[in-house]
């Protein structure tokens, strides 16, 4: 604990945290204003919501770039160091909790809610008096409840892209830890190679995502009303999409700030942060391929 | 790592910066901040109690009186919601800002940008809140608790579910912010062991914030994309659930109960010792007490759902789990009995609010453990009974808990003491009529009387107007702690001793009052002696 | 305390004893009534006793807590000259009040265990009535009755019209003048009762048709919430003929609080009459309502 001598970097006033929660608002703001507009009527919502979010990206840029300004000053001492370290842990921490609400609801329709309605073990008068004709199944055939919700639809095959897509971003995970390592031997060539490769590697995984999506549109009709199963299938796929964009994004920074030399072998907590969440986006992966594909 | 660089930062070295903006908008200062978050939620105390003064009218005598029946259901969820997010919470985040680095002999919390970003988004996320009150849909009136189908009919269900995400990402990030100061920035000396009660309870308080405000998070989502893009999560048509909802939602909400009530603990554990003159008694049993407290939190969620129709074998788990926390919870108020046994006790008003809080709060916590009973549970769900339970733990607890907190630190905050013949005014009104507000709330619940009702039989007319004079009373009298606070920021003669109290004992006490506006810039050498609970190696 | 408070705790005092002994079958709540009622069928005495057994465990709990505490207030005061002591630890009575609640606990979970099985446990039922929840009336349809299904018996049950007319905003009508007989059932009657026979297990099938309701009768000792798309289920057994009330009790809307519930317990023979006269075609059901609004009235006019 704080056994430097210099002292811990309390930042002057700024008013980026301000200009922040300001955008952050409008963007929300408009968001909401826009979902509310009733059908035929075209709310400011729409264009509130698009300054917003421009905003909060003029925002992140500023912000970030004073954050690095400092550091290449060098104010930040080991300890700052930590403190940037426990931020990025517990921020990561909770974006696990909010996976977990959706795997979480995952497994509840899984082992609970359509097995009841199909009328096994609690929900046995539920199907007799309400479903009678509802045999309970996952996937294809039943995945999208009682009453069809969505009409009659098929599933993305695991074998096939996604599978994939798995690969995919093991390797980049392999790629984003070598170049850590070369980060540390201090090798620019090799990191700048690699930390290109986990990008790539990134960006193509998005592809094959978006390909999958527009798959399942079209010849699939596997859509986000496909019951349940719809339901699941593209918030978890669709937030982890989201993530791995973010992730990506944020990579190709990293790879920018090496190419500007920002970091040396003991000064690079921006590189191994962005790695953490890298790895996080993965991980998460996994649990989807697991559960939302394969099983 | 050059000195210049971290010294020119500090332009405002001495002394709070000039200029409105740039000192309130612009902070880094945990003080600061520290003060913005208590004033906001002095300010949500009013709102929300402003509404809960007209739910009491309404409810004054059998027949409506004042309002549409939908009006009435839009006060009772905005009531708690802004009592909830606005009130209690943003009080002990700002409580923390404020003493935690004092506590622990750091120089301003571990990511002091960040930290003015949790408290700014706070009065945006309410401004977004209260605004549906006056948008066509109207506001939620589904309840605080939000749920489905009937959430799904609210007009502006959106502005709703945005603003609860801006709240949680607030309320992580000020979790995040305490948690990295507890770990990282206490002074060289300062155990984790030798740490005051109350920054435990906040340690532990922050993860369990971090944990479940996520799962919050997520269980609006999906409302929102089952009201706006038809998804199918609550809609048992399409392969969903309704109770998948409650789930979720509890799962965040029985834990955020605790995250109301851990700090309280805290608070309660600092001021018994100070005016005992004795230090807390089994301080490590305390702390683990907390822990405890905490890991249950995580294991009784359904004892809210004990009539939707859950398994039997599940009614039973929840129902064991829930009566086991009486067990930490007992421990605590057993060990605060014994702090005050062989002190040499005085009765400030902190001490007052301090005490009625281990009596009103254990009152609370009975009634709670016997809503733990499912089949008792079948009767009081949904009652006057369970709004009579969580308000004594709420209101007595929380709320008495944040008050006598700040009548404790006041003077450290103000250089100023407070009016001690208006504090206990302000005291025995508060604990009489409060009194008369929820007590006989329990009786109406017994007898029968649902909660979330505009109107009523006239059997339970009595009660209902014994309690809504204790209500316009008690509101009347949180009017003289205004009065008291601004007083002694700004009127008050008699100036605070650094100690302030003779029995304080932690590192708060060793910096001049008011406190400068930088403190601890180069870590204070601890003596334990100094420490709040003295030395506890024992 | 003044006098006015004397008064009210005689009152009081006077209300718990009548509450507490004289609640055989209570039918709908009593001015000033202070405890929970024992209720009408074979299981509502369960939560009734658990009630007043955790409750009594605890104010014992609480006077010796607060009792330790006042004398220690009293005792330890700086002003009566006490002098703080040192000691802030001592294992064995912190391990003696860690126990003791324990025990005491586990004592509450067995009885409150064994009540909540026999709860649980719906088979054996000799009639199954369900029970459907709209925004904001409830619909019953008698499915079967002595093992003979029924099918033609189902009405809508919703909020007696003067009451409705009493309960609008600014209406100037007392509340007080609601009555039935000397019963002041503002809020509390509907236009169709639900009718069920006394000493007969009686199973409810529980959903809704729109939001989540909850159907409520404090005389069965439960409550249960009637969930759109899923079906719950419990039991009650009447003991004795008479008419209890209930309301709905989960928030379901605006009129949340304008949903009771009436069920009159008639002897087995008078049940017999009543339904066989439901049964004759002049008491055709009616369809259930698609939403909530429509067709709630006509519901109401027949029988
Ligand atoms: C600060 C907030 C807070 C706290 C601390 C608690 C504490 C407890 N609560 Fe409470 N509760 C709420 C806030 C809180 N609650 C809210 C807001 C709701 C309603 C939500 C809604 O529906 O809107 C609610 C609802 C609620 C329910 C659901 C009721 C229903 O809807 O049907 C239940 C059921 O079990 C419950 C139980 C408990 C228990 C067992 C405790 C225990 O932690 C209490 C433990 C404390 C003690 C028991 C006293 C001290 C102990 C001793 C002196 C030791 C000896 C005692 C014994 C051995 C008995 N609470
Ligand atoms: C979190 C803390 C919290 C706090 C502090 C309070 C404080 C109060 N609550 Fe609240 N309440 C909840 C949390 C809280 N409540 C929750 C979670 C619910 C459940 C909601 C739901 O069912 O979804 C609820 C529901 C609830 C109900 C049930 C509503 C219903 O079921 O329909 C009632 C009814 O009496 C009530 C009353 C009060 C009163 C009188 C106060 C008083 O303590 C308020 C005192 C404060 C003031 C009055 C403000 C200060 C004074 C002024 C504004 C000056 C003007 C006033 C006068 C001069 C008289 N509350
Ligand atoms: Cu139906 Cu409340
Ligand atoms: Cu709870």
């Amino acid at each position: 604990m704080g056994q430097q001598h210099d002292a811990y970097f309390v930042p002057a006033k700024s008013y980026w945290p301000f200009v922040a929660a300001v955008v952050m608002f409008t963007t929300v703001f408009g968001a909401a204003h826009w979902l509310n507009a009733e059908p035929g009527e075209t709310g400011f919502g729409k264009s509130v919501l698009i300054i917003g979010v421009i905003g909060v990206l003029g925002m992140f840029f500023g912000w970030f770039r004073s954050v690095i300004n400092e550091s290449l000053a060098g104010n930040y001492n080991s300890q700052v160091d930590t403190s940037f370290r426990m931020g990025m842990m517990w921020f990561i921490f909770s974006e696990v909790m909010f996976f977990g609400a959706f795997f979480g609801a995952l497994f509840y329709i899984r082992m609970f809610s359509v097995p009841w309605l199909g009328g096994h073990g609690h929900g046995v008068l539920t199907h007799e008096f309400l479903w009678s004709d509802y045999t309970a199944a996952w996937g294809a055939n039943g995945g999208n409840g009682p009453e069809q919700a969505g009409g009659a639809f098929r599933t993305v095959p695991a074998w096939g892209l996604p599978l994939l897509n798995t690969v995919i971003l093991l390797t980049s995970s392999v790629t984003v830890t070598i170049a850590h390592h070369a980060l540390r031997a201090g090798h620019r060539g090799k990191i700048l190679l690699f930390l290109g490769l986990t990008v790539l590697l990134g960006a193509t995984f998005l592809y094959f995502q978006a390909h999958e999506y527009i798959e399942a549109y079209k010849e699939l009709n596997l859509t986000l009303h496909s019951g349940v199963y719809g339901s699941t299938f593209f918030m978890l796929t669709g937030f982890h999409g989201m993530h791995v964009t973010l992730g990506t994004i944020m990579l190709a920074v990293i790879w920018l700030r090496v190419l500007k030399g920002h970091f040396n072998k003991d000064h690079h907590f921006g590189f191994e942060a962005v790695a953490w969440y890298w790895h996080f986006v993965d991980v998460v992966w996994l649990g989807l391929f697991m559960f939302v594909y394969i099983l | 790592m050059s000195y210049a660089a971290t010294h020119d930062q500090h332009d405002d070295h001495h002394g709070a910066p000039k200029g409105f903006f740039q000192r309130w908008c612009m902070s880094t200062n945990h003080k600061d901040i520290g003060t913005l978050y208590l004033i906001f939620s002095l300010t949500m105390l009013f709102i929300g109690g402003s509404f809960a003064m007209l739910i009491r009218a309404e409810l004054f005598k059998p027949g409506m009186q004042l309002m549409q029946p939908y009006f009435f259901n839009e006060m009772t969820a905005m009531h708690a919601l802004v009592m909830i997010f606005g009130a209690i919470m943003p009080a002990f985040v700002g409580l923390g800002n404020w003493m935690i680095p004092l506590m622990v002999g750091a120089p301003d919390m571990a990511l002091p940008r960040m930290n003015n970003l949790s408290f700014w988004i706070l009065p945006f996320a309410f401004l977004l809140l209260l605004s549906t009150l006056f948008l066509p849909g109207g506001g939620p009136a589904g309840g605080w608790t939000m749920y489905p189908p009937l959430s799904l009919q609210s007009g502006s269900l959106a502005y709703a579910v945005f603003a609860i995400h801006l709240m949680g990402i607030s309320s992580i990030m000020g979790a995040i912010n305490i948690i990295a100061t507890i770990l990282n920035m206490r002074a060289p000396g300062m155990d984790l062991m030798k740490m005051p009660v109350f920054v435990w309870s906040w340690l532990i308080t922050a993860f369990l914030l971090i944990a479940v405000m996520p799962a919050l998070a997520g269980a609006v989502t999906m409302l929102l994309t089952d009201k706006y893009f038809g998804t199918n999560f609550f809609n048992p048509g399409g392969g969903g659930d309704p109770v998948l909802y409650q789930h979720i939602f509890w799962f965040f909400g029985h834990p955020e109960v605790y995250i109301m009530i851990l700090p309280a603990f805290g608070i309660i554990s600092e001021i018994v010792p100070t005016f005992a003159r004795k230090p807390i008694f089994g301080y490590k049993a305390m702390v683990f007490a907390i822990a405890c407290i905490a890991f249950l939190s995580f294991i009784v969620w359904a004892h809210h759902m004990f009539a939707v129709g859950l398994p039997l074998g599940a009614e039973i788990f929840f129902m064991y789990a829930t009566m086991l926390i009486s067990v930490p919870t007992g421990v605590k108020v057993f060990n605060w009995v014994a702090t005050m046994w062989g002190g040499s006790m005085t009765f400030e008003t902190p001490m007052l609010f301090a005490i009625a809080f281990i009596i009103l709060f254990t009152i609370g916590g009975f009634s709670g453990l016997m809503m733990a009973l499912v089949p008792a549970d079948f009767q009081y769900h949904d009652t006057y009974f369970i709004v009579a339970h969580f308000h004594y733990v709420l209101v007595t607890g929380a709320l008495f808990a944040i008050i006598g907190a700040a009548y404790y630190w006041m003077p450290k905050w103000t250089g100023n003491m407070y009016s001690e013949f208006w504090g206990k005014v302000h005291f025995w009104n508060s604990v009489i009529w409060v009194n008369v507000l929820f007590f006989p709330q329990h009786f109406l619940g017994l007898a029968g009387m649902p909660r979330r009702i505009p109107d009523y039989n006239v059997a339970f007319a009595n009660f209902n107007m014994i309690s809504s004079i204790g209500g316009f009373l008690f509101g009347a009298t949180q009017l003289i702690f205004v009065g008291v606070l601004i007083h002694c920021a700004f009127f008050s003669k008699k100036k605070a001793t650094d100690r302030v109290w003779e029995g304080a004992k932690g590192l708060e006490w060793t910096i001049p009052s008011p406190a400068p506006h930088h403190t601890f810039e180069v870590p204070p050498v601890i003596n334990d002696d100094e420490l709040a609970h003295g030395h506890v190696n024992d | 305390m003044t006098s006015g408070g004397i008064r009210r705790s005689f009152t009081a005092a006077a209300a718990l004893a009548l509450a507490s002994f004289g609640s055989v079958a209570l039918a709908a709540p009593g001015p000033w009534q202070l405890n929970m009622e024992r209720g009408a069928s074979t299981w509502s005495p369960v939560p009734y006793h658990l009630n007043n057994v955790s409750l009594a465990v605890c104010t014992v709990i609480g006077v010796l807590v607060f009792g330790a505490m006042f004398i220690a207030m009293f005792r330890f005061r700086k002003s009566r000259g006490a002098v703080a002591e040192k000691w802030s630890h001592n294992t064995t009575v912190e391990v003696v009040w860690t126990t003791i609640p324990v025990l005491i606990l586990i004592t509450l979970a067995y009885l409150a265990t064994g009540g909540l099985t026999t709860w649980a446990d719906t088979t054996g039922s000799q009639m199954t009535v369900k029970v459907t929840g709209y925004q904001w009336k409830w619909r019953y349809d008698y499915v079967d009755y002595m093992g003979k299904s029924i099918d033609k018996v189902g009405f809508m049950s919703k909020l007696d019209t003067r009451s409705d007319q009493t309960r609008q905003l600014g209406s100037g009508m007392d509340p007080f003048a609601v009555k039935v007989g000397d019963e002041n059932t503002y809020l509390l009657d509907v236009d169709k009762p639900l009718v069920v026979p006394v000493d007969t297990k009686i199973r409810f099938v529980i959903t809704s048709g729109d939001v989540i309701h909850s159907w409520w009768v404090p005389a069965t000792g439960w409550k249960i919430d009637a969930i759109p798309g899923i079906i719950n289920a419990a039991w009650a057994n009447f003991t004795t003929p008479g008419t209890y009330r209930g309301q709905c009790a989960e928030l379901c809307g605006q009129d949340h609080a304008f949903m009771p519930i009436v069920v009159v317990v008639k002897s087995k023979a008078d049940f017999a009459k009543w339904l066989a006269e439901q049964e004759t075609p002049s008491a055709a059901p009616a369809p259930a309502p698609q939403t909530a609004q429509v067709a709630a009235p006509v519901a109401g006019k027949q029988g």
